[in-house]
């Protein structure tokens, strides 16, 4: 039971969506974009979000694609978990969306939702990290592309009303080596100790985590791919380097955190040794 | 004809279970309905400065608001030391502080934000240690005042103590001196949760002619009928509890909490039923939950093994209010030898307040938690020794004659074999293939073991009965008081009666639902104690209503009841089954071939009480606590990653003498989902307080429990140790499968990362921590 | 669609065309237990963990405590009172899988919904659909043996 009344509304265009925050914007009331709803009915339910009104955005086309266009596999934002992994483009995607929550879940969670709700791991987010990526954003102007790493910083910064359409991935760069792990506290159904998805994209490799502070970041991809450290030492000054924005909480402290980090990095350091290519 | 035990009979409510038509608490369609919310407390330990209800009640479809100013009273099964509403001070996160009551849920829920109350904080009493300070903060002034419900409660004046019981047996000295090794340790083992799927529900009406009417998920419903009257001075008669299928309980729903609230909520608004629902994070932290324990232990052994000396302490971190903690207190010191014979033994165990929930009852009454301590000193003492863990075990089990702590003899017929267990299990782990195995890539597979047991801890007159009415056609309605929570025990009870009657299972019929107002008392669905108990009770129903209709038939077929016998709803004549009579032509009295009819209904009535139970000598401990055990051994094999610290769990086994299996595969699934549990409280079930005793994980999103595919591969096998004075010798199995799960799992841990374990869960960051502090000394 | 208050909306459930009078605000798993009496699915947490409200929407499924009665129109809801003589049902009987039988139609529903969606599924994909849902009374073992008795030629993996 969501212990507060509001509006419900479904378009089926993205300007219509947009002209509807816009006017529920001007008459005072609190609108919110909703995806799948899975965070925004848990959260509502005991008030940690309120709002007066809903925009329901999965009737817009444009945010259901799932399609290998152009050069670019294009996913709407409002694509759910389960469709992104069955159609399985862009495999690193599809492991890292398999560990969201569960199985059911995922046929509801959407992509957009997990960027851009308020639960701080968004994991989906990883591998659009460390691949040439861009979003489809409605906007004042209308559709504008982005380059995702200017939007995604920990979470879309979007503008109020702005809402995402698309995500763009660069089709070279769906099928590269990668590597995706996810530990937890002790269950395979938890949020993240630590989430990490990686891919050797040419001969750089690349690799973003979440759970370990506040928000994802991204693995120091100079380090990473440093000619002269030996794996230890990459290891310790990553650590290092992390070390401000790593977290305690109840799936583990800072200090265990780093521990795992440590044992993640060395796995993923021995499997793609420079010269191994070998697809995962 | 063929007996119905010993076979896997479907459940009788099978179908109901697979179509979604089974009807549980807050399925039921009751009108007109309000809803009542609670408000709860948002400290651990605070005073209540002041309560503003004035919005709350003023806003559109509120009914009533309800706090302790309206209504206090001091509730509490053992010890009256908790108001259902917190007055002046609130003990614990999450305590009931007030009721609102509307049209709606949601208006329900509204209101209850709209209630202003000031807080002036108090010190916190976050652990044990905090409470047991010299000087502590005292969660309760009033203690000494308090009203005890039973003898058996006894607090200590100034400190957070509640209970104390008291185990003194043998010589300690001589004890002591007769050892040649020492092996002490300390453990400790968090609050967790019963976490049964279905939260807590409650509906009450209070009708015009002052009978109340309760609809409650609960394991207890005659305990709610006396306690409700007794708190709220009804006459026990007005007051009706109905229980239809509950959601499991696993203990947790054994304690009188939410109908107390509810009750009290229906009074204030007469001629309506007021749903009282849980919501999973109340359920999780308002109501009760399992105990956290602090266990020290100290062993006395020859070089050969055998133990000489024990001294034991244990302090249960009871929560705010006492609720069943004296009887987890005395549970667990009556057990502190665990199956083993120690001649010289001592064992003080606590009830100790905190800011944290209250604990109540939960599978495995505290047994889990002591055969954590103990079965892991016993693997310590092992080690030490240079003994394998069985034949340790094996050496110290006791037998026929020896004095159980309470100085009870052993015998076989009321203790079992646990030395058949031990030998089974150790096959059935393949545990002389290796107990610690070094895979390679950094695996290594290790098994570790315990035993268990388990006596039922009732009170001295808890008794059962049952009632047999018959149909025209000649078959049988049963009516008995135990709840069906979950492990299938109206089936069970079925397949007694259709083997006492010689009849066809699918000729009895079972009521589902339990009315107290019509249903025959059974104390409570806890225990594991239903078939003993209400099988019993079957029995002698089934004793009384054959009485009857051989009675009748003698006259009816003209000769002496010694000459008859009955099978498949006949009776007929022993030399010649060709002169019988149908049981419907008897069910309802005889009627002569002219009409004259004598007799009437048969009814078939069957009472039950364990004989010679005692209360407990307070100083010693001496005296009988149960009729008899349960035994069984068990263990658990993980593959453990020397690198990351984490494990797998490969399998689960248990042997237990079960005295009779009337159900195997019901049986098996029981055991199993104990071990399952067991292996929750093990490798991941904790409530995690802040530094305000705020509990921090109250949903199920951080409250762990193990999922589909993380369960292990299960073993399970049965000893058949007759129980000479039960139904067909059988014991009680349904918490059993739990207890030495997580003492298993610990010891398995232990050796396979060389560490010792000594607190729960097992998480691989405990693990890692314990690692890195060896590997720095 | 535009839905503000109180509002009459259609949904198709188990087959049949219903009309409740609804609030945005309410959850699919309310409209079915208190508007439409379709108890089946059960609250366990109303917060999309423990699974025992799933449903199918389009034949897959969903946390009906996670989805808006509202989103639901226009799809396809199936119910476990929308079951009839599922293979699954008989399956959880002659396995024995389930003790209270709280966590059961959630259950039923997602072992139902992958043996129609892919009746082949090896051990990782029906560990993956499974562990959506919480059962406190069983080790699980006897739900594995009910699903995998009717997945076709099931594969040890």
């Amino acid at each position: 039971m969501i212990p507060f009344d509001f509006d419900y509304y479904r378009p089926d265009s993205m300007e219509k969506a947009y002209e509807c925050y816009q006017s529920l914007s001007q008459m005072n009331k609190r609108p919110m974009y909703y995806g799948g709803g899975t965070e925004i009915i848990s959260m509502a339910r005991v008030k940690s979000i309120e709002f007066d009104a809903v925009i329901d955005l999965k009737a817009i086309p444009q945010c259901n694609t799932l399609e290998i266009n152009n050069g670019y596999f294009v996913m709407g934002a409002a694509q759910t978990l389960t469709n992104i992994a069955e159609f399985n483009a862009f495999p690193l995607l599809s492991k890292t969306v398999k560990r969201i929550a569960d199985h059911t879940i995922q046929d509801k969670l959407t992509i957009g939702g997990n960027l851009a709700g308020t639960i701080k791991y968004r994991e989906a987010s990883l591998p659009l990290m460390i691949s040439n990526c861009k979003l489809q954003v409605m906007t004042v102007k209308g559709i504008t592309e982005i380059p995702f790493n200017k939007l995604f910083d920990g979470r879309l910064q979007l503008e109020s009303g702005d809402f995402l359409i698309a995500i763009l991935i660069d089709q070279n760069q769906l099928n590269c080596p990668y590597s995706h792990v996810k530990k937890t506290r002790n269950e395979k159904i938890d949020y993240p100790l630590i989430s990490m998805a990686a891919m050797k994209d040419g001969s750089t490799l690349k690799a973003a985590i979440t759970g370990y502070g506040e928000k994802p970041c991204l693995i120091p991809e100079k380090i990473l791919n440093h000619k002269s450290y030996s794996i230890d030492q990459k290891i310790k000054k990553i650590i290092t380097q992390l070390h401000s924005e790593c977290k305690s909480d109840l799936s583990g402290s800072l200090e265990y955190r780093e521990f795992v980090l440590q044992n993640i990095l060395q796995e993923l350091l021995e499997h793609f040794r420079p010269t191994d290519f070998i697809l995962k | 004809m063929e007996s119905q035990l010993g076979k896997d009979i479907v459940r009788v409510e099978a179908k109901d279970k697979v179509t979604g038509t089974a009807k549980y608490t807050n399925d039921l369609d009751d009108s007109p309905m309000l809803y009542a919310k609670l408000l709860t407390s948002s400290c651990a330990h605070a005073k209540i400065i002041s309560i503003d209800t004035g919005t709350a009640s003023a806003m559109p479809g509120v009914k009533a608001v309800i706090t302790a100013k309206d209504f206090y009273i001091l509730c509490g099964s053992l010890f009256r030391d908790r108001p259902p509403l917190a007055f002046n001070k609130v003990r614990y996160f999450g305590e009931p502080v007030a009721i609102v009551i509307a049209e709606d849920e949601e208006k329900a829920k509204k209101a209850v934000d709209k209630i202003y109350i000031t807080y002036e904080p108090l010190t916190v009493v976050n652990s044990i240690s905090d409470a047991l300070k010299k000087k502590p903060v005292l969660i309760h002034e009033d203690m000494m005042s308090y009203k005890k419900s039973i003898t058996e409660v006894y607090p200590e004046k100034g400190t957070n103590i509640c209970h104390h019981q008291k185990i003194r047996k043998g010589d300690m000295e001589k004890g002591w001196d007769d050892s040649d090794v020492i092996m002490e340790g300390e453990f400790s083992l968090p609050q967790s949760d019963h976490a049964a799927m279905e939260t807590r529900s409650t509906r009450c009406i209070v009708m015009p002619d002052e009978n109340v009417i309760i609809k409650s998920s609960s394991q207890v419903p005659y305990a709610i009928k006396e306690l409700i009257s007794k708190y709220l001075g009804i006459p026990e008669g007005r007051v009706i509890v109905r229980v239809p299928l509950v959601g499991g309980g696993f203990g947790g729903k054994a304690t009188v909490q939410l109908e107390v609230l509810a009750v009290i909520a229906a009074m204030h608004v007469k001629g309506k039923w007021v749903n009282l629902t849980n919501t999973r994070e109340e359920d999780l932290v308002t109501s009760p939950c399992h105990l956290g324990l602090n266990g020290y232990i100290k062993i006395g052994a020859k070089s050969s093994g055998k133990i000489t000396a024990a001294e034991m302490r244990f302090y249960i971190d009871t929560g705010a209010y006492s609720d069943t903690s004296p009887k987890l207190a005395k549970a667990i010191a009556v057990e502190c030898a665990g199956p083993y014979h120690i001649p010289n033994i001592q064992c003080d165990c606590y009830s100790v307040y905190t800011n944290h929930p209250y604990v109540t009852s939960y599978r495995g009454f505290g047994h889990e938690a002591h055969a954590f301590c103990l079965e892991r000193t016993m693997d310590k003492l092992a080690a030490k020794l240079g003994m394998d863990p069985f034949e340790l075990r094996l050496l110290n089990v006791a037998h026929d004659g020896d004095l159980k702590p309470t100085q009870v003899k052993v015998t076989t017929s009321n203790t079992g074999n646990i030395t058949e267990c031990l030998n089974r299990l150790r096959n059935l782990i393949k545990w002389d293939e290796g107990s610690r195995i070094v895979e390679g890539n950094h695996i290594i597979r290790a098994k570790g073991i315990s035993c268990l047991i388990k006596t039922s801890d009732t009170p001295q007159n808890a008794g059962a009965a049952a009632i047999l009415t018959f149909n025209s056609d000649g078959s049988v309605n049963l009516n008995c008081g135990a709840v069906e929570i979950g492990p299938g025990m109206k089936t069970t009870v079925a397949q007694i009666l259709a083997d006492k009657m010689k009849m066809n299972i699918k000729d009895i019929f079972i009521k589902m639902e339990v009315d107290t107002q019509s249903s025959p008392l059974y104390w409570k669905t806890v225990a594991s104690m239903t078939t003993h108990m209400v099988g019993y009770a079957v029995i002698n129903a089934a004793k009384d209503a054959l009485n009857q209709l051989l009675n009748l038939a003698s006259i009816a077929l003209r000769c002496p009841v010694s000459d008859l016998d009955y099978e498949n709803k006949m009776i007929y004549v022993k030399h010649d089954p060709s002169f019988y009579i149908t049981f419907k032509d008897l069910v309802q009295g005889y009627k002569y071939p002219d009409g004259n009819s004598i007799h009437g209904p048969v009814i078939g009535r069957g009472s039950y009480v364990m004989n010679h139970l005692t209360i407990l000598d307070k100083e010693t401990g001496k005296g009988k606590a149960g009729l008899s055990w349960t035994v069984g051994a068990q263990a658990v094999e993980i593959e453990y990653d020397t690198r990351q610290h984490t494990y797998r769990l490969l399998k689960a086994a248990t042997v237990i003498d079960a005295g009779k299996v009337i159900n195997p595969k019901t049986a098996r699934g029981v055991i199993t989902g104990g071990m399952c549990m067991g292996l929750g409280l093990g490798t991941c079930e904790d409530f995690i307080y802040d530094e305000n005793a705020i509990t921090e994980n109250t949903s199920f999103r951080t409250y762990k429990m193990i999922r589909y595919g993380e369960n292990p591969k299960y073993l399970v096998d049965f000893v058949e140790t007759p129980q000479i004075d039960t139904p067909y010798g059988s014991r009680g199995i349904g918490e059993h499968g739990i207890i030495g799960i997580p003492a298993a799992l610990a010891n398995a841990v232990s050796l396979a990362a060389q560490i010792d374990v000594t607190s729960l869960p097992v998480t691989p960051e405990y693990i890692w921590r314990e690692k890195t502090k060896n590997d720095s000394v | 669609m535009q839905i503000s208050g109180y509002s009459v909306i259609h949904l198709n459930v188990n087959g049949q065309e219903v009309s409740v009078m609804i609030k945005p605000s309410y959850t699919l798993l309310y409209v079915l237990r208190e508007k439409l009496s379709l108890t089946g699915a059960k609250s366990g947490c109303n917060n999309g963990d423990c699974g025992a409200c799933t449903v199918l929407i389009d034949d897959m499924p969903v946390k009906s405590c996670l989805m808006l009665a509202v989103e639901a129109v226009g799809h396809k809801i199936t119910t476990i009172e929308g079951l009839e003589n599922a293979a699954i049902q008989e399956a959880f009987v002659r396995s024995w899988g389930f003790q209270c039988g709280y966590c059961t139609s959630g259950f039923l529903m997602v072992c139902h919904a992958l043996t129609k969606y892919n009746p082949h599924a090896d051990d990782t994909i029906i560990e993956e659909w499974l562990q959506s849902n919480l059962c406190r009374c069983t080790g699980y073992e006897e739900i594995e043996n009910a699903v995998k008795s009717i997945i076709t030629n099931h594969i040890e993996v």
